[in-house]
């Protein structure tokens, strides 16, 4: 038996300092975590409110969407409408986490063995992140971006950069590259390249060239749509892209601020895809470390009731028909699956080894895990690991709505052996960000004629956009793109089923 | 590995307020609006209060590009008697409850919490006052010092002595300079001493010391220490603000309204001059009474037109409960300008003898109907009586208003006269 981590409730700094100690003993050791260096800070719940607003960051450019937002939560939060939560942590290195300075003893280490070892080796491994995330460059970055984001407010003012961000914004979800091949970021980089950009600018400025008479402007129209297209890099489901590198009439720094919006959209594509995995991996190791500190003593058994009572409200997983049922908690599935894989790598049934011959009575658990959590997102997470135990455990079934059926919603698929597979299938697809976002793209500019920009929808499964909204989008994109831009709903047989036209709103302020 | 633990508990808050303000000053013309109605709603004394206010979020709208419709696939938790090829009924619209639990809410209206300061300002920015009244109303003015600990900077004549010595005291014990006593003891023995070598050891000990006294100073700069005095608001006791109203049946909604914001800012200015405002609402037809806030602006009465009946009740209420040695005393009056022709000299004889000699400041508003143009062409016959005794040297402040930014001239008169007023408060 070892030395108690603490008793009760209560706790300073060194009793936070023994509990990040301990638990990093049984991650490192007992569960071979490999993590990002640590640092962890205490807040209060002001501060989980600033946090809150500014999508987790410590530090962001100053909007107005982000005071909405910090508003609303202050709002809800007094009336009690809403809880805060214990911590956030960030994909960065070294990882912070934030940790909520009205949690009790118990809940620290709940939280440090969740976000400071879970989500941090979580970070570090998994190949999303790897790919598309800067960890060490992102605070660099913010805060580059503020600084770049308040000179551009000073320099041009106030409102015409909040015009380009709120544009910006509301491209934001289309502004991430999907496919890998290109060059992972650097962030460091980044913010050396813009300054470099401006003081080329600065160097080479030569008034001379506004005298220079235009020549007549030279015709375009022999070349062909193909080559028009290939030079332009169409189609490019990357709107903000585009338009950062093709937009005819954008100032540069509108063009850093599209750019800077696009990665910081990028940052947190990986977290969009995997949510499931990422607090499954969280949730897991929490379990696995609280339960070995309470095996080794370090935790009391009353402090062990309170944690388990904790860690059983995050895994619980309403019905379908109960009033509190908002989807799948990803922290419950996440779990249930990791704790499924525990189960068939070292226990497995008949079933299993079936299911799973991979993987079935292979012994090393860790090793299985650290290998699950490194290349796989949530999709294909949920398509290769669900077993049709866990799917029996919740009683998974599966409903097709189509509104031309007149009969009702069709029970597709449920928990027996002929729907183990759809269910999955079904399911994995649920948690696929190809199948949730809208597939929009560039595919043409009208180069010679009016230059409207043209973009296609492919419609899923007669899913269009939201009226109200796409136009408001449009209207944000055709702004910056300052001529017409039409956006056109097509199907899979390219029957075109709605389109926007969408003129560019005459900029009040005198355009410099 | 190096784990960092940080307290940030500590580091300054407010690290949205910036945000914050930009989301304000965006939504400005629809808070303003939220923060007028409220303010209708509210009663007087709770103008100063922050609140909630809920504003449509039409303009404050984050668009982006949603999909809804078409047909869905879903996998479910919980499946306790369905089997494969069941129908489930739609019921009504079965996407409804998809759409999100407070989403829906969300998207028309919303509500969030303004602090006090951004009540009032908001509320006084309606009122289009000038900023530099804006200014003056809003913060609290610092009219008494009062001390504040030390500072190592200030002039000379803030010197605190004590405390100067004191830690000059303590610098020469932790530096060890010799004190007096001891090189007088040492002077002594050099006296006393026989033997040249031990003479000659404290002859050298001596100078050691003496030298030493010499590089560490009695008082040094860093010692001095001055008295700080920080600027405090001092509220002049106690005020009472009389409201006076007309309430016969020719005044209406819109003039109450405009009367009502009067009182309002009014109030919001008392507040911030004196610690305990009391507010004494009198109405007046033929004849007048005291009553409480909500029937003075909604009560239903009707009658003829006496002016002198409120100046009258007004004095019965000073004499009783009011000292004008205690209290300063406001006084407002708001009316469409009617009076009895026969009560005229009634009027202006309470209000010279008795009302005006006691009070800090006695305005008179005169309402009329919105975009009422008429209504400068003739005088009523208050306007003409009131004119007449402010000719005759009566301090009063007097305005037609019939607009809600005309409101703001007659508090002018107010702030101009603020010296004098000052000098009357003093005790």
């Amino acid at each position: 038996m070892k030395e108690r981590l603490f008793e009760g409730a209560d706790w300073d700094f060194h009793t936070l300092q023994r509990i990040t100690d301990a638990c990093e003993e049984v991650a490192l050791k007992d569960l071979g975590l490999d993590v990002y260096p640590n640092q962890i800070e205490v807040i209060t719940a002001e501060q989980m409110l600033d946090a809150y607003s500014s999508v987790g960051m410590p530090l962001f450019y100053k909007h107005w969407s982000f005071g909405k937002h910090f508003a609303f939560h202050e709002a809800s939060y007094r009336k009690g409408l809403m809880g805060l939560a214990y911590e956030i942590v960030i994909n960065s290195s070294p990882c912070i986490s934030y940790l909520m300075e009205e949690n009790t003893a118990t809940m620290q280490t709940l939280v440090i063995a969740h976000a400071a070892f879970g989500h941090n080796h979580f970070f570090k491994n998994n190949y999303l992140f790897k790919q598309w995330t800067d960890a060490d460059g992102i605070l660099d970055y913010l805060d580059f971006a503020k600084n770049y984001v308040m000179q551009c407010e000073d320099r041009y003012g106030r409102i015409e950069v909040e015009r380009t961000l709120d544009a910006a914004h509301a491209l934001m979800s289309h502004g991430i590259d999907r496919y890998p091949g290109k060059k992972k970021l650097d962030l460091r980089a980044e913010e050396k390249r813009a300054g470099r950009r401006r003081q080329h600018e600065e160097e080479v400025f030569n008034d001379l060239w506004r005298t220079v008479p235009k020549g007549a402007a030279k015709s375009r129209s022999t070349l062909s749509i193909e080559r028009r297209r290939k030079l332009l890099g169409l189609p490019q489901e990357n709107l903000l892209y585009f338009l950062e590198k093709s937009a005819p009439r954008l100032a540069p720094w509108q063009r850093e601020l599209l750019r800077i919006v696009r990665h910081i959209a990028q940052y947190f594509y990986p977290q969009s895809q995997t949510k499931v995995m990422n607090e499954g991996t969280a949730t897991y190791v929490h379990y696995r470390i609280m339960t070995k500190l309470h095996e080794q003593g370090r935790i009391s058994d009353g402090n062990f009731l309170e944690f388990l009572g904790s860690h059983t409200n995050v895994v619980f997983q309403p019905e379908f028909d109960d009033p509190r049922f908002s989807g799948f908690n990803p922290y419950a599935l996440g779990f249930a699956v990791m704790q499924d894989i525990e189960r068939i790598v070292s226990n497995p049934e008949d079933e299993d080894r079936e299911w799973f011959p991979d993987i079935a009575g292979k012994g090393d658990v860790m090793g299985v895990l650290r290998d699950v959590w490194a290349n796989y997102r949530d999709e294909s997470f949920i398509g290769q690991f669900l077993s049709p135990k866990l799917m029996r455990h919740f009683r998974m079934f599966h409903l097709h709505d189509d509104p031309e059926e007149r009969a009702g919603i069709r029970v597709d698929a449920i928990h027996d052996e002929r729907g183990f597979r759809r269910v999955r299938r079904e399911l994995a697809r649920q948690h696929d960000v190809g199948f949730i976002d809208a597939n929009i793209e560039v595919v043409d500019v009208d180069l010679s004629g009016d230059r409207r920009l043209i973009l296609h929808h492919h419609v899923i499964k007669g899913s269009q956009l939201n009226e109200t909204d796409a136009k408001r989008v449009l209207q944000h994109l055709a702004d910056l793109w300052t001529y017409d831009v039409a956006l056109i709903e097509v199907d899979a047989n390219d029957k075109v089923l709605r389109e926007y036209v969408v003129s560019p709103r005459p900029i009040a302020a005198a355009v410099a | 590995m190096p784990i960092h633990i940080i307290d940030r508990r500590l580091n300054p808050g407010g690290k949205s307020l910036e945000n914050r303000q930009r989301f304000l000053r965006r939504a400005k013309s629809l808070v303003q609006g939220a923060v007028k109605k409220t303010s209708q709603e509210r009663d007087i004394k709770d103008v100063l209060e922050g609140g909630e206010v809920t504003i449509p979020l039409d303009g404050m709208h984050e668009p982006r590009f949603r999909r809804e419709g078409g047909t869905r696939d879903m996998v479910l938790p919980g499946n306790k008697k369905f089997i494969e090829g069941d129908y489930l009924q739609r019921s009504g619209q079965g996407s409804a409850k998809d759409s999100g639990p407070g989403e829906g809410d969300s998207e028309d209206a919303f509500r969030f919490v303004l602090s006090r300061d951004e009540f009032v300002d908001l509320f006084l920015d309606d009122l289009e006052l000038p900023d530099l009244a804006k200014r003056k109303i809003a913060q609290t003015e610092s009219e008494g010092i009062q001390r504040a600990g030390y500072t190592m900077t200030g002039s000379p004549a803030n010197i605190s002595v004590s405390r100067t010595v004191k830690l000059a005291l303590a610098r020469r014990i932790a530096l060890k300079r010799p004190r007096k006593d001891e090189i007088e003891e040492l002077e002594a023995a050099i006296e006393a001493c026989t033997d040249e070598d031990d003479r000659a050891a404290l002859v050298a000990r001596l100078e050691t010391l003496k030298a030493k006294s010499k590089r560490i100073p009695f008082i040094d700069p860093l010692d001095i220490r001055y008295r700080r005095f920080e600027t405090v608001p001092k509220p002049v006791a106690q005020a009472v603000m009389f409201c006076l109203m007309d309430v016969s049946g020719s005044m209406s909604e819109h003039m109450k309204d405009l009367a009502k914001r009067f009182y309002m800012l009014l109030y919001v200015f008392l507040k911030r001059r004196y610690k305990h405002v009391e507010i004494v609402f009198i109405r007046h037809t033929d004849r007048a009474e005291e009553v409480d806030e909500q029937t003075f602006f909604y009560g239903p009465a009707s009658g003829g037109t006496l002016v002198s009946s409120a100046l009258q009740a007004m004095h019965e209420i000073v004499r009783e409960r009011f000292n004008p040695s205690d209290w300063n005393i406001y006084a407002a009056q708001a009316s469409d300008g009617d009076n009895s022709y026969s009560d005229g000299e009634l009027t202006g004889l309470l209000l010279t003898e008795k009302i005006l000699p006691v009070c800090q400041f006695f305005a008179y508003l005169e309402v009329g109907e919105a975009g009422g143009s008429a209504f400068d062409l003739s005088d009523s016959s208050l306007w003409s009586l009131y004119e007449r005794l402010r000719n005759s040297g009566a301090p009063l402040s007097m305005r037609k208003v019939s607009e809600r930014s005309e409101i703001f001239p007659v508090f002018h008169d107010l702030f101009q006269r603020r010296d004098t007023a000052q000098e009357k408060a003093a005790p």
